[in-house]
C-alpha cells in the first residue's frame, strides 16, 4: 500500500506544500519545530482541510480539490498518534477501547484481548492520568489499532519525555510499527529518532518537503546546507570550486575532497565529531587558535579559529573524547584535519 | 398559607433552566464556530439581558409578546392562547434574564476543552454526536453545571421581567418574590416575613446542595 500526498494549504503568512509518497517501510517527516509537519499530518487526517491537492491510498481517494472528494476523518481509516496521546480523560483504560468498538459484536472480547496484548490489565479500571507516559502510550497505541487503520501516523511520538522512558518507549513503538503492514508517517524533529526508526525521510523547510529520500544519504550527502542543518551538522562554511579543491574564502584554506566538485557548491558542512588533530603531513591540515573549550558531559567541545580566518568568521567546532583531549595538554594551537569523504559538499 | 406561590416559582424554574440549558449550550457551541465579527455582535446580543435592567428586558419582551405586537397576535390568531398575564408568561421573562448566565459559563467551559480529544475520536471513528455527549459534555461538566445553577438560582429568583409579563395574579401567576412584593404593599407585613422565610431557607438548601455536589467532583477528581 503506497499513501500519495501532494496537497497546498495557506494559513495566515504560513504556506504549506507537501508532495511525497510513503510506502511499506515507516517515513521520517523531520523538520524545524513550526515548518508544518503536523499541519500536514491533520491534513491527511481530515482534521484540517487543504485548499487544494489530492491525498490518497493506493485507489481509495481521501480529498480530491479537483473531485471535490473531502472524506470526514471517520471515514478515512487513519490512525493517529497524538503527541499527548489523547486518551478520553473521563473513561478508564478499558473504557477508552471500549469506546472505539462501539457497536462492533465481541467488544468486550476485542478489549480484553487488546489489554493483554498491550500489557495493560492491572491499570484497566484506572483513569489516563493515573497511569505512567509508558501505560499512556500503549493504551493509545492500542485503541489506534482496535480501529483496523490502513495507516497510521505519529505526531511527535516521544517527545513530551524524559530520555531514559523515551528509550524505553521508542522501542516499544518501534516493535509495534514493525508488525504494521500498511504506511506509517512518523513526524519528528529529533534526527537520531528518524535514523533509527525509519529508512526513508522527507525533509519540511518552511511549509515545503523537500521529496523523499533514502535516510543514509540524508547523513553522508545532505546536498544542502539545511539539509545538513536538519541532520544535526555544525560547522558551515562558504566555498568555491577551485579546480578539482573547495577553496574556503573565509577560513582561508582550500580543501580536497577526494571527489569531483560541482560548479554550484556554495558551501562546505563538517560535522564536529569528524575534526581530528593532524597526524604530520597529514592531507587538509588545517592550522587553528584554540579559542574555547566546552567541557560537555562524554565530550570536550573545542571552538578554534583557522588562522586565515577573520575575525568575523564562524569558528570550526571539533568534538573530541575527554581523553583524547586531555592528552593535548591544552594547546593554544592546533593543527586539525578532516578526511576527504567527511567534507560534506552543499548547496 | 397558600402555597401556590412557590410551586408556581418552582415550575417555572425548573422549566426555564431546561430550555435555558439547551439553547445556551447550544449557542455557545456554535456561536464559538462563527467568524470573529459575527460571533462578536451575536455575544453582545445574547449577554444584553445580564447587564440591562430587568425591567427594561420585560418591556422589551411585552414589545413583542403582547396581544396586539407581532409574535402575541400571531399566537393568539393562530392557537388562541395569550403569551402575557398566564402563569408561563414568567417562564419567557426567567429565560431571557437568565440564560446569559449558562451561555457564557458554559462558552467558557468550551474554549477550555483540549481540541485534540474530539480530533482523536473522529480519527477513530466515532460519531460528532457522541463525541459531543461523551467527550465534550463530560470534559466540561463544572462549567456547564456551574452555569445551570446559576441559572436556575437567577430563574428562581426573577422579578422585574417576570412582574411585567406575568403579573400578580393569586392562584395564577403569583410567585415567591411577586407574592413578598404584593404583601407587604398590602400591609401583609406578617405573611410577606413567613414567604421571605422561605425564600432564604430554598435558597440555603440549594447552596448547600451545589456545595456538597462540588466536594463530591473534588474528591472524585482526586481519585
Amino acid at each position: 500500500m503506497t499513501l500519495h500526498v501532494d496537497i497546498r494549504k495557506k494559513l495566515g503568512d504560513f504556506h504549506l506544500e507537501a508532495a511525497f509518497d510513503a510506502g511499506a517501510e515507516p517515513l521520517a517527516l523531520l523538520g524545524a519545530s513550526g515548518c508544518g509537519k503536523s499541519v500536514t499530518l491533520r491534513c491527511i487526517a481530515g482534521i484540517l482541510r487543504p485548499d487544494e491537492g489530492r491525498i490518497a491510498l493506493d485507489d481509495h481517494v481521501l480529498f480530491d480539490s479537483a473531485a471535490r472528494i473531502d472524506l470526514p476523518p471517520q471515514q478515512r481509516g487513519v490512525g493517529y498518534l497524538f503527541q499527548q496521546y489523547a486518551l478520553f480523560p473521563n473513561m478508564t483504560v478499558r473504557g477508552n477501547l471500549l469506546a472505539v468498538l462501539r457497536g462492533k459484536p465481541d467488544r468486550e472480547a476485542a478489549a480484553a484481548d487488546a489489554l493483554r496484548r498491550f500489557r495493560l490489565e492491572a491499570v484497566a479500571d484506572l483513569r489516563p492520568r493515573q497511569i505512567s507516559g509508558g501505560q499512556q502510550q500503549r493504551c493509545a497505541l492500542a485503541r489506534i489499532l482496535l480501529t483496523d487503520p490502513r495507516m497510521i501516523l505519529l505526531d511527535e511520538p516521544l517527545s513530551a519525555l524524559d530520555s531514559y522512558l523515551k528509550y524505553q518507549l521508542e522501542l516499544e513503538l518501534a516493535a509495534v510499527m514493525d508488525d504494521f503492514p500498511g504506511p506509517i508517517l512518523w513526524v519528528t524533529h529529533d534526527r537520531g529518532e528518524a535514523w533509527r526508526n525509519c529508512p526513508k525521510v522527507c525533509l519540511l523547510e518552511n511549509g515545503k518537503s523537500q521529496g523523499v529520500r533514502p535516510m543514509r544519504e540524508l547523513f553522508h550527502a545532505p546536498g544542502t546546507e539545511s539539509a545538513a542543518r536538519l541532520s544535526g551538522c555544525k560547522n558551515f562554511t562558504p566555498a568555491a570550486k577551485e579546480g578539482g579543491l573547495v577553496r574556503l574564502p573565509d577560513w582561508g584554506v582550500t580543501l580536497d575532497p577526494g571527489r569531483p566538485v560541482a560548479e554550484e557548491v556554495r558551501c562546505v558542512g563538517i560535522r564536529s565529531h569528524t575534526v581530528r588533530p593532524a597526524a604530520e603531513g597529514e592531507k587538509n591540515a588545517i592550522p587553528c587558535a584554540v579559542i574555547r573549550v566546552i567541557d560537555d558531559v562524554f565530550e570536550a567541545i573545542i571552538l578554534l579559529r583557522p588562522e586565515g580566518a577573520g575575525l568575523d568568521a564562524a569558528p570550526l567546532r571539533m568534538e573530541l573524547p575527554k581523553d583524547a583531549w586531555a592528552a593535548l595538554r591544552a594547546p593554544e594551537r592546533l593543527t586539525v584535519s578532516v578526511a576527504p569523504e567527511d567534507i560534506l559538499l552543499l548547496k | 398559607m397558600d402555597w401556590f406561590p412557590l410551586w408556581n416559582s418552582l415550575r417555572i424554574a425548573a422549566i426555564s433552566t431546561i430550555l435555558i440549558f439547551f439553547l445556551g449550550i447550544a449557542a455557545a457551541y456554535w456561536i464559538a464556530k462563527l467568524p470573529r465579527l459575527l460571533k462578536g455582535v451575536l455575544d453582545v446580543v445574547l449577554t444584553l439581558p445580564l447587564v440591562l435592567p430587568p425591567t427594561v428586558v420585560g418591556y422589551l419582551l411585552l414589545r413583542v409578546l403582547g396581544p396586539r405586537r407581532i409574535i402575541g397576535a400571531w399566537a393568539l390568531e393562530a392557537f388562541g392562547v395569550r403569551l402575557v398575564m398566564v402563569w408561563w408568561s414568567a417562564v419567557f421573562a426567567a429565560v431571557a434574564v437568565a440564560f446569559p448566565l449558562m451561555y457564557r459559563t458554559a462558552r467558557g467551559a468550551f474554549e477550555s476543552f483540549d481540541e485534540t480529544l474530539s480530533q482523536s475520536a473522529r480519527t477513530l471513528g466515532l460519531p460528532n454526536v457522541w463525541i459531543f455527549w461523551r467527550i465534550r459534555m463530560p470534559y466540561c461538566r463544572q462549567g456547564i453545571l456551574a452555569g445551570t445553577v446559576l441559572a436556575f438560582a437567577r430563574a428562581l429568583g426573577e422579578y422585574g421581567a417576570t412582574s411585567m409579563l406575568a403579573g400578580y395574579t393569586p392562584g395564577k401567576t403569583a410567585t415567591v418574590s411577586t407574592a413578598v412584593y404584593q404583601l407587604w404593599q398590602t400591609g401583609n407585613d406578617a405573611l410577606a416575613f413567613r414567604w421571605v422565610l422561605v425564600n432564604v431557607a430554598i435558597s440555603a438548601v440549594f447552596l448547600l446542595t451545589v456545595n456538597l455536589l462540588e466536594d463530591r467532583q473534588r474528591r472524585e477528581g482526586r481519585r
